[in-house]
Parts: structure tokens; C-alpha cells; sequence
């Protein structure tokens, strides 16, 4: 059994047998010719007919993967007809009576060595298409055929790098995933790979090409990017599972995309997802979750070397809120301690990071980076439905003063004739005591509240998460944060505000009645988690009495 | 001959998809189109030189419209930079 580890361009997995893509390899030689109009006569005929194979590839692009993703096909045609191109190409047959299979190799090395000496890596990645075309004209001109697996049994197809004209070729039937030694997630092929639902990975490295035969096993997994050679029954067995908890998932989601997050007795509630990145938009909306309900902006910082300009943070936040078009975006305010932190904030080393210089108190200590996101927020507000939401509050006096610096940024903006949203909501975190305790006095300040459950219970059951000795003192249900949470909802729903829990336990459906009961109006989980409590809100029914033993003793 | 200038809007420049489409909205008009950015001209109607540009978000390109109906293909120009890029 042997690991290689890339990067997985299309969530699934699969296990079979591989086998290798082989190219027709043409090696172009350089030869004099007595005859360059012969040599343009061939070339015209291998262009038509590459012009022809593309068009059949379009067409089969268009039916397997949609417009958007078949458009490189017809870039692929514009660029065989590329007056530049044809003209270099047709200028050395003239100029130095040489054959043209060499003539088109020579021009593609020149205009894909273009390509990759740019700076943009989307430019970079160009370079592959060049490279593509000019093989299958090429190809053409020695005979042209396009190669097809022979084998009827479905294969994980290994390559050291597919093209992205090869990944549409391939019978989509006889193709479990699909692995290469090279690629960039940039390129075409892996969004092509997205977009037929195959598992993929690239970038593998080229040890992995020397170590598999044809008829090898293999395990494929596409969400960590891990390609296993020859695995063990036991990683077979694991393997299976995971498979099947993903057919699982794919059924859940194929019973409830769609629908409505609504109990037994038509009490609704929203659920909406988790992300810690601007990449992870597409599980959002993938598990049709209603929302964001917890952006978590950290990375923007902890992925930096410096502070994140405003105009940086601007685009990040654009995009986000635009990929949700209408759809409500809770994005929090930078929530960063002594324990993760970037080595530009200079923070102090301290004795307990979790008790210390965090989330708001670092923002409000260092106002000009909480004033650089509030002003990128607000000018991101015009593109989408925008909640900002602050963490770790204590205190009517935090508050004020956060809500004063709001107002401060909104009248720059305003003095400088700078667009932003008036109806962005604000909210708060809900994750000490503390902030539970006065919910009544901070809910006529606020639009929202969002309980997060994981500092809630730490904070509250004075339980160190991370220690693995105090786990069973660690009882996420317990009482007292129950009670915690309902004190909050009844709080915010007495001054028009509303609340939602954007903690772990917003995933854990033995709750969900419970939650509902006590009036919570959203749950915000991980993407992954967004049907599996859709499923569980549509099995409860609230006209009946509470099943819950908490609910039905207590409260 | 006319000329205009456009800054680029769309978040990944003049990629290949919307330079595939200039070239093929430059190619169809009567008129001699090129662009220049940062001192470098190329034929709108060329795909490979067009996207060989480099031109990113917020670069400001030069449109010169030379021959033919050099108005009505000013406005083409425009209209479909406008509302593709």
C-alpha cells in the first residue's frame, strides 16, 4: 500500500482498477521539404480536421457539462484559426522550407512559453490549450485517431496530465476518477472534472507515475486528495463506508434540495451554513443551504503575511455576497487570540489565550484594523443582503462603543461619496455568560443574535475544549447552557430582535426540537450538515407534546 | 480613425472566454479594431495576442477604430466591452 497526496479537484471517491492514459505520442522531427505548398496543403487538411474533431467535442461538452464549461472548446477553434498563430506557423514552412508537423511544435512551444512567462496564473494555465490544440493538429497530420480505452470495466484513469479536450473525450461510463502527476486546479480539465461529477485529483507528483501498472487497485478520494496504491482490506473497508455515507448524503440532498425547512405543524426555521473561506461557496450552495450564517473572516488574516487591505477584504467580501445573490450573509468581525494569530499582529505570548486579548477586545485595543474591516464591510454591502456580526461580547459598554465606530465609518463613507447598504444588519455573538445573562440589554441595541455553542460551554462550564482529561466534565447539553440559550431567544424576541446558533451543537439534531421550541429562528452549520437537519425539522412536530426531557421537565 | 478608453471591470481581466468573444465581435465588424495596453497594440481580432495582453481588472485599455463605419463600430465596441467585460 502506497499514499500519494495532491489536490482533490472534485469531492467523491472511488475504488477500482487503474489504467493508464495513453496518448498517441508524436514525436515531431525536424525535416527539410522540397515542397513548402505541399506542406501548407497538409496543414489545411489537419486543420479542418481538428476544427472538425473540436466541433464533435463541443457539442459532446455542451451535453455533458453545460455552455459555460464547453466555451473553452470553441476558444480551442478560435485559437486553430488565430491569424498569429497560422501565420508563424505558415511563415517558418515558407521561410525555412521545413515540415509542418515541426512548424506548428515550434509555434505552440513559442506561444505556450508566452503564456507561462505571464504573471497571472489563469494566463499561466493557457499554455496547456495551446499545447492541446497544436497536438491534435498535429496528430492529425500523422494519421488522426483519436485513442479509446479498449477495457468495458470501469477504470481510475492515471495520467501525467490530461488536457482538457482528453477529459471531455473520455466515456464518461468506463471512468470511475480520474488522478494526474500535473495540472493546476486552475485549468480547464479540472473544471471540467467538477462539473461531470467525477472524482479527481491532480497534482500527485511524478513518483506516483512510476509506481503504477495497469490493473493495479486503487483508491481514489477526491475530498482529501489521497490516491492509495494497492490498499489493504482494512482501507478498502473504510473506503466503502465513506462511499456509502456519500450515497447516503447524495439521496438526502436528492429528497430535499428544494425544500422547505418546515415542521410537521408548519413551523419554519432557517438553516444556513458555516464557511470559513470565500472557496467554500460552492458547498453552500451545493447543500442549498438558505444562507450564510457565520463567515468566518479570520483567513483573510491568518493566510496574509501583512493587514489585508480594505480593497482586498472588498473583493473577497463582493464575491461572497454576490455567489448568494439575494441570500442573507453574516460575515464576523476578525475573531483572533494569542492561540491563532498571524505573526505580523505581534501579540503577546499569554498564559490563557482564551480568557485574554481576543476577538472584539482586540479589535477595540486596535481600532485602525477593526476600522479597515467595517469600512471594506459596509462598501461590500451594496452588493448583497450583508449581516455583520461581532464575537465574544461581555458588555453594554463593548457595544456602544462598536456601534459607535459603525456610525463613525458609515459618516466617512457618506463624506466621501462612497456607496454602502443602509439595511445591513448587525449582530452579536452570544458566547459568554456574561452576554446570555444582560441578552435583555443587548437585544434592543442589535438586529440579531448568534449563540456560538463550542465558547458557550467552555466558557460557561469553565471546560477547556482542547483537553482531552476533562472530556466527560465537558457536557455540551448541559443545563446550563440550555438555559443560557433560552434566556437569549426570549430576550431578542421581546425587542424585535432574532436569534440563531451558529455553534456545533446548531448541527446536533438530538436538539433541534428543543431549538425550535425555544423560538430559534436559524441554525447555521456546516455545509455538509445543512440537509441532515433539514431532514430532522421535517420529521418534528411541535403540536404534539415535547419528546425532549429537558423541555418537558424543565422548562 | 477613432479611439476610446475602458477600464476593465470583470474580476479576472480580458480571459479567455470574453477575448474569445471580443475577437469574434472585432472580426465581424468593417473596421480595423486594436487595443493597446501599457504601450503594447494588438489586433482585436487576434484571440492569441488579445489574451497574450494580460489585461487585469482595473487596467485601462485603448480601443482604436480605423476604416469602415468607424462610428457604428465605435459603438459596438463600446456596447460590448460594456456589458461583457
Amino acid at each position: 500500500m502506497i499514499r500519494f497526496t495532491g489536490k482533490g479537484v472534485y469531492g467523491a471517491i472511488a475504488a477500482g482498477k487503474i489504467s493508464i492514459f495513453k496518448r498517441q505520442d508524436v514525436q515531431v522531427r525536424r525535416v527539410k521539404v522540397e515542397n513548402p505548398e505541399e506542406e501548407l496543403a497538409r496543414l489545411a487538411a489537419a486543420k479542418k480536421a481538428a476544427l472538425d474533431q473540436l466541433s464533435e467535442i463541443y457539442q459532446k461538452a455542451l451535453k455533458e457539462v453545460g455552455e459555460a464549461n464547453a466555451q473553452i472548446f470553441e476558444i480551442h477553434m478560435m485559437m486553430v484559426e488565430d491569424d498569429d498563430y497560422n501565420e508563424a506557423i505558415e511563415e517558418m514552412i515558407n521561410g525555412q522550407s521545413v515540415n509542418a508537423e515541426y512548424a506548428v511544435a515550434v509555434t505552440a512551444d513559442n506561444f505556450a512559453e508566452m503564456f507561462a512567462s505571464m504573471e497571472d496564473s489563469y494566463m499561466q494555465a493557457r499554455a496547456a490549450d495551446v499545447r492541446d490544440i497544436s497536438n491534435r493538429i498535429i496528430a492529425c497530420m500523422s494519421g488522426c485517431t483519436d485513442e479509446k480505452t479498449a477495457s468495458d470495466e470501469k477504470v481510475i484513469i492515471c495520467a501525467d496530465d490530461l488536457a482538457p479536450s482528453e477529459t471531455v473525450s473520455l466515456d464518461k461510463e468506463r471512468v470511475l476518477a480520474f488522478v494526474t502527476a500535473h495540472g493546476s486546479s486552475n485549468s480547464h480539465t479540472a473544471i471540467l472534472a467538477r462539473n461531470m461529477n467525477i472524482p479527481a485529483i491532480i497534482g500527485l507528483g511524478e513518483a506516483f507515475l512510476r509506481e503504477i501498472h495497469d490493473g493495479d487497485m486503487a483508491i481514489a478520494d477526491g475530498f482529501t486528495g489521497e490516491f492509495i496504491l494497492s490498499p489493504d482490506e482494512e482501507t478498502l473497508k473504510a473506503c466503502r463506508q465513506k462511499q456509502q455515507a456519500e450515497s447516503e448524503k447524495k439521496e438526502l440532498l436528492q429528497k430535499l434540495k428544494g425544500k422547505e425547512n418546515i415542521t410537521l405543524d408548519g413551523t419554519k426555521i432557517n438553516i444556513y451554513a458555516n464557511i470559513g473561506s470565500a472557496d467554500n461557496i460552492g458547498a453552500v450552495l451545493l447543500n442549498d443551504a438558505g444562507g450564510i450564517g457565520l463567515f468566518r473572516s479570520e483567513f483573510l488574516y491568518l493566510e496574509n503575511t501583512d493587514y489585508p487591505s480594505e480593497e482586498d477584504q472588498l473583493k473577497v467580501y463582493k464575491r461572497v455576497l454576490e455567489s448568494m445573490a439575494a441570500r442573507k450573509v453574516i460575515i464576523r468581525t476578525l475573531d483572533i487570540g494569542a492561540d491563532k494569530q498571524a505573526d505580523y499582529f505581534k501579540l503577546e505570548r499569554e498564559e490563557n489565550p482564551a480568557l485574554g486579548l481576543r476577538a472584539i477586545r482586540l479589535c477595540l485595543s486596535r481600532p485602525e484594523i477593526f476600522r479597515t474591516q467595517l469600512k471594506a464591510l459596509y462598501r461590500a454591502s451594496v452588493y448583497g443582503n450583508l449581516g455583520i456580526m461581532f464575537p465574544m461580547i461581555t458588555s453594554v459598554s463593548e457595544l456602544e462603543e462598536i456601534l459607535a465606530l459603525c456610525e463613525e465609518v458609515k459618516a466617512e463613507l457618506k463624506r466621501d461619496h462612497i456607496e454602502y447598504a443602509e439595511n445591513v444588519e448587525l449582530g452579536i455573538m452570544i458566547e459568554t455568560p456574561a452576554a446570555a445573562i444582560i441578552s435583555d440589554r443587548l437585544a434592543p441595541m442589535v438586529d440579531f443574535f448568534s449563540v456560538g455553542t463550542n465558547d458557550l460551554t467552555q466558557y460557561t462550564l469553565a471546560c477547556d475544549r482542547q483537553n482531552p482529561h476533562i472530556e466527560r466534565f465537558c457536557d455540551t447539553h448541559h443545563e446550563a447552557i440550555l438555559r443560557l440559550i433560552e434566556i437569549s431567544a426570549k430576550n431578542a424576541h421581546k425587542h424585535g430582535a432574532w436569534i440563531g446558533i451558529c455553534g456545533e451543537l446548531a448541527a446536533d439534531t438530538s436538539l433541534t426540537e428543543t431549538f425550535l421550541r425555544m423560538g430559534i429562528d436559524e441554525l447555521s452549520v456546516s455545509p455538509g450538515f445543512v440537509l441532515k437537519v433539514r431532514d430532522a425539522v421535517r420529521s418534528i412536530d411541535l403540536s404534539k407534546p415535547p419528546t425532549d426531557f429537558f423541555l418537558a421537565n424543565k422548562l | 480613425m477613432r479611439t476610446f478608453e475602458y477600464t476593465i471591470q470583470d474580476e479576472l481581466g480580458i480571459h479567455a472566454r470574453p477575448a474569445g468573444k471580443l475577437a469574434k465581435t472585432a472580426k465581424a465588424l468593417d473596421s480595423e479594431i486594436t487595443i493597446t495596453k501599457g504601450g503594447k497594440t494588438v489586433g482585436a481580432a487576434k484571440l492569441m495576442a488579445l489574451m497574450g495582453l494580460g489585461v487585469k481588472c482595473g487596467d485601462t485599455i485603448t480601443v482604436s477604430i480605423t476604416g469602415g463605419n468607424e462610428e457604428a463600430s465605435e459603438k459596438t465596441m463600446k456596447e460590448f466591452l460594456e456589458g461583457n467585460l
